[in-house]
């Protein structure tokens, strides 16, 4: 289904020249987003929480061998897979941030979209993670961000509350948001700014320059007609990467 | 029952021996109304001491596999089951699959062969529509037993609330709740109209907490012309109704796959190779509920035949060949299309973990019938049939296994690829299976297995006619 064209469309740009593969932004992630430590034994099983990946992958032969590194999250899909198959409206779209949401407190758990997803951006809560941790760490939960109960899913969300913390002190203040802003705490947190942040509805915005980048790739499974919000950007001695857009 | 022009006698003995043969059709071998009732009484009152070992062995692992072991999971979380990511769902969506297609064998044997007039049908009816019902009942409980916040499962019903929510009609989920639902409630009428007559039979020969149980059932039914009009023609609208239910539960259960993005799921064969499945493994249990009737039961081997059993092996070729062109053809065209997506799916498969799995769904789901059902006397032989019948359902088993967390640990991240390995599911498949023989069991003890009065009619209307000189089965038009 299309969307509407709306006025605060949000998205980014992730800069692969650029990533080292530090996994920065998956720690910086888990500490804003109250992602639950699973523990060794189901983390080995697969079942290790973070809402943002970074795949490693090798170009070359040994011994000119290089890493190759995308960060994959959520991409805030325009038609996304994961919210009609929800039977009870927990994966909804948001008309003001055009951006996928999950209601915690609305999710049965029939982990639908988890299965749906083409992305594999969706995360279960398959135990109460949350009441396992020692007495001192719970104090770090940022309180702008709900914890988890188990038996729900959830994903990235772009830090949805960084961005309605700025839009309210917008309107407050009786402007429009500025560009550079919000920050989601990926980009915050990595070291080679390889990620930008942005409206992609304004066409000035550093986001939606970059996103024009001669060097952006086909936008992560596009032919799905998933309209992701993620731009990727790679041309820098990449033989043999994907044709340049 | 087949209709074969006999060729004329050539002498007295010969006669008699075509005689013979002729009455191995029940149908054939009419016995006095009173002598079959007692037959279905005696048989649905005697219990061995055997009986109620295995009875309460069956409630022993029900309550343990399957109560605690949920009652656990619901406490614990879902965790300790042992689906992971990317394979969401695992085996409990399997062995739900798989108990929504053993209850498409009632409605077959006895919606579908009665529009068609297969006479073969008549003592089967019963024991076939149970297993839908109680099929429904243990396949029902895994949509709620895998969702990871059972207590508000709710949700998923429309309910008048004061958020003025609804739930969200494009969703796979909401239509095979409704779905099933439907084809629950209807079935369960199904089963119960044709048992009016029976249980009004049972009430006129029974004392006790059995007279009022029956009494109950039997809803004042005294058997007057009037009754047997609107009863007639009430299951008539009900076998032509549950049809079309039927084929929509399996194809709306297919559609929870087959709608979504993910690779080896996206197919639009889905529908009609589901609904082949679904009938292929229900009339192959139909088969093995059979023997275990005819063996375990009193009085039975006069009921429940060779003819019977060879009639099921028929009906269990033709669906084998059925769910193999579905299944070739989705395989293959997906070989042919190419997508790596689909390929990845089909090397995990075919070369990958699950290869052994999928030969041997090909052995058994294939291969095994297909060499040994052409031949009459396999068919025709009960405890062969109940063997073939449980490989049968072990391939099926397979199949949707390999469907469900099979496919899904591949995906188009190879990155994100992982495995499956079941836990606590096997308890609760174990355990799902004893609720229904549990449930089978209690039944056959509790209502006629047998329906006596359609056995009755067949009889009274099959009869040998003399045409010259040779002898012809005739079945005259009952309605």
């Amino acid at each position: 289904m299309e969307e509407p064209e709306g006025n605060g469309k949000w998205g980014m740009v992730v800069d692969l020249d650029r990533c080292t593969g530090c996994g920065a932004c998956i720690t910086a992630c888990a500490m804003e987003n109250n992602l639950p430590f699973v523990g060794e034994e189901d983390a080995g099983y697969g079942r290790s929480m973070q809402w943002m990946r970074v795949e490693r992958g090798w170009k070359d032969e040994f011994p000119d061998i290089g890493a190759v590194f995308t960060p994959i999250m959520c991409q805030q899909c325009g038609a996304a897979p994961c919210e009609p198959v929800c039977p009870v409206f927990a994966s909804v779209h948001s008309e003001g941030e055009q951006i996928n949401l999950q209601v915690y407190n609305r999710c049965i758990g029939t982990r639908y979209c988890g299965n749906n997803c083409p992305y594999i951006a969706r995360q279960f809560n398959w135990f109460d993670y949350a009441k396992d941790m020692p007495e001192p760490l719970n104090y770090q939960f940022n309180p702008d961000v709900t914890v988890r109960r188990r038996g729900v899913m959830e994903k990235c969300t772009f830090c949805i509350q960084r961005i309605r913390r700025v839009e309210e002190d917008a309107k407050a203040q009786g402007r429009p948001v500025r560009d550079g802003e919000v920050l989601p705490a990926c980009g915050q947190a990595c070291p080679t700014n390889a990620i930008v942040f942005g409206l992609l509805s304004d066409p000035e915005s550093r986001v939606s320059h970059e996103a024009r980048n001669a060097r952006a790739l086909q936008l992560l499974l596009e032919e799905l007609g998933t309209q992701p919000r993620v731009v990727y950007l790679k041309g820098l001695r990449a033989p043999g990467s994907l044709p340049v857009k | 029952m087949t209709t074969k022009a006999i060729p004329l006698p050539q002498s007295q003995a010969e006669e008699h021996e075509h005689e013979d043969e002729v009455r191995e059709h029940l149908l054939l071998d009419p016995r006095p109304r009173s002598e079959l009732n007692r037959m279905v009484m005696e048989a649905m009152q005697t219990t061995t001491p055997m009986f109620w070992v295995v009875v309460s062995l069956l409630a022993l692992l029900t309550t343990v596999c399957l109560f605690g072991a949920w009652l656990y999971m619901g406490l614990t979380g879902m965790g300790v089951a042992g689906i992971r990511r990317p394979a969401y769902w695992g085996m409990f969506i399997a062995t739900f699959v798989f108990w929504i297609g053993i209850s498409h064998a009632g409605t077959f044997v006895s919606a579908i062969l009665r529009v068609f007039k297969a006479e073969f049908r008549r003592p089967l009816t019963r024991a076939a529509e149970l297993m839908t019902t109680f099929g429904l009942a243990a396949g029902a409980m895994y949509p709620l037993i895998h969702l990871g916040r059972v207590w508000v499962g709710y949700w998923i019903m429309p309910y008048p609330n004061n958020r003025w929510l609804w739930p969200n009609f494009r969703s796979p989920l909401v239509w095979d709740m409704i779905a099933i639902t439907t084809y629950l409630l209807g079935s369960t009428l199904y089963v119960y109209m044709p048992l009016i007559p029976d249980v009004a039979m049972a009430r006129d020969r029974s004392k006790g907490w059995r007279y009022q149980f029956y009494r109950i059932l039997a809803l004042g039914w005294r058997g007057t012309e009037g009754e047997w009009q609107r009863l007639r023609s009430a299951i008539q609208i009900f076998a032509y109704a549950i049809i079309p239910v039927m084929f929509s539960v399996h194809t709306i259960v297919s559609w929870d796959f087959a709608v979504s993005k993910t690779p080896g799921w996206h197919s639009t064969l889905f529908g009609p190779f589901f609904i082949a499945g679904a009938i292929y493994s229900g009339v192959s249990a139909v088969g093995m509920i059979l023997f275990l009737i005819r063996t375990t039961m009193k009085n039975m081997d006069y009921f429940i035949r060779a003819e019977h059993f060879d009639a099921i092996g028929k009906l269990m070729l033709v669906f084998s060949f059925t769910w193999t062109y579905f299944y070739f053809n989705e395989y293959i065209l997906a070989w042919y299309g190419g997508d790596l997506s689909d390929q990845y799916v089909w090397q995990a498969l075919t070369k990958g973990e699950f290869a052994w799995m999928w030969y041997l769904m090909l052995i058994f789901n294939i291969a095994v019938p297909w060499l040994t059902l052409w031949n009459k006397r396999v068919r025709r032989t009960p405890w062969m049939m109940f063997g073939l019948g449980f490989v049968i359902n072990i391939g099926m088993y397979i199949e949707r296994y390999l469907i469900v967390p099979g496919m899904i640990t591949r995906n188009r991240f190879p990155f994100m690829w992982d495995g499956y390995a079941p836990r606590i599911e096997l308890l609760i498949a174990v355990g799902s299976l004893s609720l229904f023989l549990l449930l089978y069991a209690l039944a056959s003890r509790l209502i006629p297995i047998i329906p006596v009065w359609e056995v009755q009619e067949g009889q009274v209307a099959t009869m040998l006619r003399r045409i010259g000189k040779a002898k012809v089965p005739t079945i005259s038009e009952l309605e």
